[in-house]
């Protein structure tokens, strides 16, 4: 790998989250260290409730830690303002959700084209782009549709779009496919491994084994803090359906 | 009964676990319920002051005096005495003679019609005295909204028709309206109620806005520069007082010096014609704030509503059909609808004391004005009907969803509008955003659009009469007192509705931020800064805002003011329409005061914590 490769887009150091006062107070992210390297694909895993999501939500700056430092390309953005931290979701991170989180109003084209108009592009480029990312997830025959008309998976794949609409430095995911079917998973899985094939950072979170197996690196977590980090070969490479075995 | 219970029980229940809207939505409905009460008993007050002096001066049924007729010739006495032998009349005094003269006191003139009356009382009208005494030779007894308006009191010497007198007396009569809307009496005429400019082209002779005084018989001949001039009055009692009108009908002559015939019942109505006035503000204030407390209701119905989806779903699934669904839910407001009728009814006749004061011609001030059974029907049925009009639909939308959507707490999906969101596109994010935010509610939207809009048609109104009360108290048939005293009634129904407003606005504003918890954050989470979405949360407010601004302006307050113009009679010619940039300055602090309003909410709506909102909307 070059040494830019080397360098971490996404970097936490002693990162804590604390809910709550006194006796009742939960520590749901305990001490992290994490370092995220350009073009990697990180899977974080762990049971319900060990702190994965408030992980993912601290490190895209839509939460704020309790103590430690989290930089996105070598800018510290733990501690800059709420402005700032919109300004750096528009094109340092973006996120799919488990419950997709598609605006119910607005169709596929324009749900997927809402962050560039959020980031000040022309509806025009806008639109383009969002075509261009709706033909790649393939729903482009989808593109006039509502969400409600989709289904499970497609929405999944619309929000995968949506997530790339501003060439973000890193995608984060939350149970992608936490609410999917086994043949949505599938797509879903498929579209994950043409992004890391095209050099898109990943971290994707979730519970579920043979997703995380497609990673180049899977991080173990339990009660908040990491406890275990395994390297995977073929994570990015071959049939990633077969696999993980929801193929033939 | 026991099912009657149940949904008493439930109704009480959840309305006890929400308080603080519970209370609003009892304070947007006594809001309306207490005006349209002041209005419904200042109908009754307003009569009830002329009777009083009617029963107390033994007041005339028919009042038969001097025609006014271009030649200024009095009318013939033997015209009146024909009446006095009349059917159906059953007693009568004078005629009385009258003259017109100069009257100068507290350094102002005016002009005056001078009656001649006898010293001892009268069968008929013997006029109230309220200070001092009654007529006698070199004394002058004025009526009393007369010496109101001049401010004399007893012993101060004024000088009629170039002679020194005392007053020595103010009293009140039911037989001639009062000051300024004074009865003519005299053959040359009189222009009450008159603006300068009118005054000023009147023929010589002809009275200006004048008053009445009563002087002994002697007095009043001797002022009269001609015997032959003097005017006379006569008035009748008749057998059957509600007769009067059409004894009045049958006896009017078209002949020229035939008598002037006037019935205690358009006397009435003239003389309460400030106290009607009042009532007409009172009673358009009280549906302009029913129809802004449909609209508060209906947005915290609304809000309510969607928070109630999971306890429809519950009663659902314990087997509450849609009709026990419906009735729990319906009963919530109309039990609120009530209990605000009940508070609009006490604190409306607690307060008409204060705005029902009788013009200073009449006795038998409203001080305790009555509180009658169609009142209390009027007041409770608009309370109902504002309840029911805004909770009939969603409680039975909510009773008829499904119990599993329910259950889950589904919230009512927003609607799509195309056209707005691919013209959003093209806008900043904040006007993006909150023009998408608009687009997905559009009934609160436009409930918004008509608060604004009633608001500012009030608004409009009141510019327009309060501008004309304030310039020209007598061309609209008041004196300055009476003019105060309506300008006061103006003030009482603009603040409430203000107020209201101000309510409604804020209202509006918290259940969209709360509607839009979830596309909010989103929106942050895609990259919108909290700035800009509490920007849009205000944006959606401000539209409409700006909308019924201007529909409040054109046509609703247009409409407004010549509804009432209609209804009352008025002379719409007289008052003078607000320039137009005082109505572009009220479009713009409108929408400046929304802006002020939806600041707190929209900046807490803009600001709640992204995580948990996306983390609740998974759970």
């Amino acid at each position: 790998m070059s040494d830019a490769a080397d360098t971490p887009v996404l970097r936490a150091r002693g990162l804590r989250k604390d809910y709550g006062k006194g006796e009742g107070a939960v520590r749901a992210v305990d001490g992290v260290d994490l370092d995220i390297r350009a073009g990697e694909t990180v899977a974080v895993m762990g049971p319900s409730g060990c702190g994965k999501s408030t992980l993912l939500q601290l490190l895209g700056g839509l939460d704020r830690p309790t103590g430690g430092e989290v930089s996105l390309n070598g800018r510290r953005i733990d501690d800059i303002g709420e402005r700032a931290l919109a300004r750096m979701r528009r094109t340092g991170v973006s996120f799919v959700f488990q419950a997709f989180h598609l605006m119910e109003e607005l169709t596929a084209v324009e749900n997927v084209e809402l962050p560039a108009l959020l980031a000040g592009r022309s509806p025009r480029a806008a639109r383009r782009r969002a075509e261009e990312l709706l033909e790649r997830v393939g729903l482009a025959d989808r593109a006039r549709f509502l969400p409600s008309a989709l289904s499970g998976g497609q929405r999944q794949r619309v929000a995968v779009a949506r997530a790339l609409s501003n060439e973000p430095s890193v995608v984060l995911a939350d149970e992608p496919t936490g609410n999917l079917d086994s043949a949505a998973t599938l797509d879903v899985l498929n579209l994950f491994e043409s992004l890391h094939a095209s050099g898109q950072t990943l971290v994707v979170v979730t519970h579920d084994a043979r997703i995380a197996a497609t990673a180049d690196r899977m991080l173990s977590m339990r009660d908040g803090a990491l406890v275990d980090e395994t390297r995977l070969s073929g994570g990015t490479t071959g049939r990633l359906g077969a696999l993980v075995g929801l193929e033939d | 009964m026991g099912r009657i219970l149940l949904v008493g029980r439930l109704a009480v229940r959840d309305l006890r676990r929400r308080r603080v809207e519970t209370v609003l939505l009892l304070l947007a409905i006594m809001a309306a319920t207490t005006t349209l009460t002041l209005g419904l008993v200042m109908r009754e007050a307003a009569n009830d002051p002329y009777q009083s002096t009617r029963g107390a001066t033994n007041g005339p049924d028919v009042v038969a005096g001097s025609a006014v007729n271009p030649g200024g010739r009095p009318t013939e006495l033997s015209g009146l005495a024909e009446l006095a032998g009349a059917p159906g009349v059953v007693d009568h005094s004078g005629p009385y003679p009258v003259t017109p003269a100069e009257l100068q006191a507290s350094g102002r003139t005016s002009d005056v019609q001078v009656m001649g009356r006898d010293s001892a009382p009268a069968p008929v009208d013997q006029p109230e005295v309220t200070q001092g005494g009654w007529v006698s030779d070199g004394g002058v007894v004025v009526e009393s909204a007369f010496a109101n308006a001049l401010d004399v009191r007893v012993g101060d010497p004024v000088t009629l028709g170039g002679r020194s007198f005392e007053v020595i007396g103010v009293a009140v009569t039911a037989a001639v309206t009062p000051y300024p809307e004074t009865s003519c009496l005299v053959a040359a005429g009189c222009a009450s109620g008159a603006t300068p400019e009118e005054l000023s082209g009147l023929p010589a002779g002809v009275l200006k806005n004048p008053g009445l005084v009563w002087v002994t018989q002697a007095d009043a001949r001797s002022l009269s520069p001609d015997p032959g001039s003097l005017s006379y009055v006569m008035n009748l009692k008749l057998a059957d007082p509600a007769e009067a009108q059409a004894f009045a009908e049958a006896n009017t002559r078209e002949s020229r010096g035939a008598p002037r015939l006037e019935s205690w019942v358009d006397i009435r109505e003239e003389a309460t014609e400030s106290a009607a006035d009042a009532q007409i503000l009172l009673l358009f204030g009280a549906w302009l704030l029913g129809l802004l407390a449909v609209a508060s209701v209906s947005v915290l119905v609304g809000g309510r509503m969607a928070d109630q989806t999971r306890r429809v779903g519950l009663l659902k699934a314990v087997g509450g059909t849609p009709s026990l669904v419906a009735a729990a839910l319906l009963a919530e407001y109309v039990l609120v609808a009530v209990v605000a009728a009940a508070a609009g009814l006490a604190a409306g006749s607690l307060t008409a004391p204060l705005l029902a004061e009788a013009g200073a011609g009449l006795i038998g001030r409203a001080g305790t004005p009555p509180m009658t059974m169609s009142t209390v029907v009027s007041v409770t049925a608009v309370a109902l009907g504002v309840a029911v009009v805004a909770t009939f639909v969603p409680a039975v939308r909510a009773a008829r969803s499904s119990t599993v959507g329910a259950l889950a707490g589904s919230a009512r999906p927003p609607r799509r509008s195309g056209r707005l969101i691919a013209i959003s596109a093209r806008l900043p994010v904040p006007l993006l955003l909150g023009l998408r935010v608009a687009a997905r509610r559009p009934r609160r939207v436009l409930l918004n659009v008509v608060g604004v809009a009633v608001t500012v048609s009030g608004i409009y109104v009141a510019l327009i009469l309060d501008a004309f009360l304030a310039a020209d108290p007598l061309a609209a048939g008041v004196d300055e007192a009476q003019a105060g005293w309506l300008r006061q009634v103006l003030l009482v129904v603009m603040v409430t509705l203000f107020a209201l407003a101000a309510v409604n606005v804020v209202f509006i504003t918290w259940a969209t931020a709360l509607d839009n918890r979830r596309s909010s954050a989103l929106a942050r989470a895609l990259g919108a800064t909290p700035g800009q979405v509490s920007v849009a949360l205000a944006v959606a407010q401000l539209l409409p805002a700006l909308a019924g601004a201007v529909l409040g302006v054109f046509p609703g307050g247009f409409a407004l003011f010549h509804a009432i113009n209609a209804i009352t009679g008025g002379d719409g010619d007289r008052v003078t329409l607000p320039p137009l940039w005082q109505l572009l300055a009220v479009v713009s602090a409108t929408v400046l005061v929304v802006a002020a309003l939806t600041a707190v909410p929209a900046r807490l709506g803009g600001r709640r914590p992204v995580t948990e909102t996306l983390r609740a909307e998974l759970a």
